[in-house]
């Protein structure tokens, strides 16, 4: 077992006030941490965009399952070892998503470096605005920054849900 | 004629605009999770000035750390800047990144290879 040292985790309802919060945390223990900017500007801006997508994603969870406070909740943990950091973060579908989903991250895992560059502008420049305004960037910039395959599973929960892992590493 | 200042915060950008000097600056970080709301003001005045542009626009873009969200309104300001230099007017885009982030000079790479505007890329030191 390698060992591993947990940063931050969390469990619950994703908030904008706790994204806010758990943000802040991250960025006073990275600096804390005395770690390269280069690797800490990484580090950050992945938080960044898996936080928000939790945070996004619970709307939408919002509408599809109203009458089901547990369905918004979600998983959060960031821990580091001797060589990298390890994100990983949880939450629920709707069983009818999981192959749209599965089809878009295997097949940024299929990219190289160049090739995800191409994609990240295609779908810049092509896609118009969602309504949250992110357009589906990411979990390209995601792999982008981490320079690494999005490692993912599904846990089928019910009829209707299956619980989404996704995990993501960044080498220091 | 428009002048916007808008004071940043740990989560987004301060946002200088002077429709009278053509300037328009983006400085810090661009996180918000509503980035369209945010930078609806801009937009809006980017899109007036447009209609009677200065003879030379001057754009400084100095982030720290950008989120996806940010990058499609970053990408929607500098269309309407396409559109003021594609009037043969001058427009110049001066992107700034840190030393050694190579993630924020990526980041400029894609605008310039989206973008039809000169683009002159600004390495700073700690």
């Amino acid at each position: 077992m390698e060992h591993n040292n947990i940063m931050l985790s969390f469990k619950g309802d994703i908030t904008s006030e706790l994204l806010t919060s758990m943000l802040q945390i991250m960025e006073t223990k990275l600096e804390n941490l005395d770690e390269q900017p280069k690797t800490r500007k990484k580090v950050y801006n992945v938080l960044v965009e898996c936080l928000q997508n939790l945070y996004h994603h619970r709307d939408e969870m919002e509408n599809a399952a109203a009458n089901d406070e547990t369905k918004k909740q979600a998983i959060f943990m960031i821990s580091k070892n001797a060589t990298e950091y390890n994100i990983m973060t949880g939450n629920f579908v709707k069983n009818d998503k999981m192959a749209s989903l599965s089809a878009r991250i295997d097949k940024i895992n299929a990219m190289n470096k160049e090739e995800l560059k191409q994609h990240y502008q295609d779908v810049l420049s092509l896609e118009g605005f969602s309504e949250k305004g992110g357009g589906g960037l990411g979990f390209i910039d995601i792999a982008r920054k981490s320079g690494q395959s999005l490692n993912y599973d599904f846990l089928k929960i019910d009829e209707d849900y299956s619980f989404f892992s996704l995990y993501i590493k960044i080498a220091q | 004629m428009d002048k916007i200042t808008i004071e940043g915060t740990s989560k987004t950008p301060t946002i200088i605009f002077d429709s009278e000097t053509g300037l328009l600056e983006l400085k810090g970080r661009s996180i918000p999770e509503n980035s369209i709301e945010f930078y609806k003001p801009v937009v809006e005045s980017l899109d007036k000035y447009a209609s009677d542009p200065k003879d030379k626009t001057s754009v400084n873009i100095h982030l720290e750390y950008f989120n996806t969200s940010s990058s499609k309104c970053i990408l929607d300001l500098f269309k309407k800047l396409e559109a003021i230099h594609k009037t043969g007017k001058e427009v110049v885009i001066n992107w700034y990144y840190e030393e050694d982030d190579e993630d924020m000079l990526e980041a400029g790479e894609d605008y310039q290879a989206i973008i039809k505007v000169p683009f002159k890329m600004i390495e700073v030191g700690d």
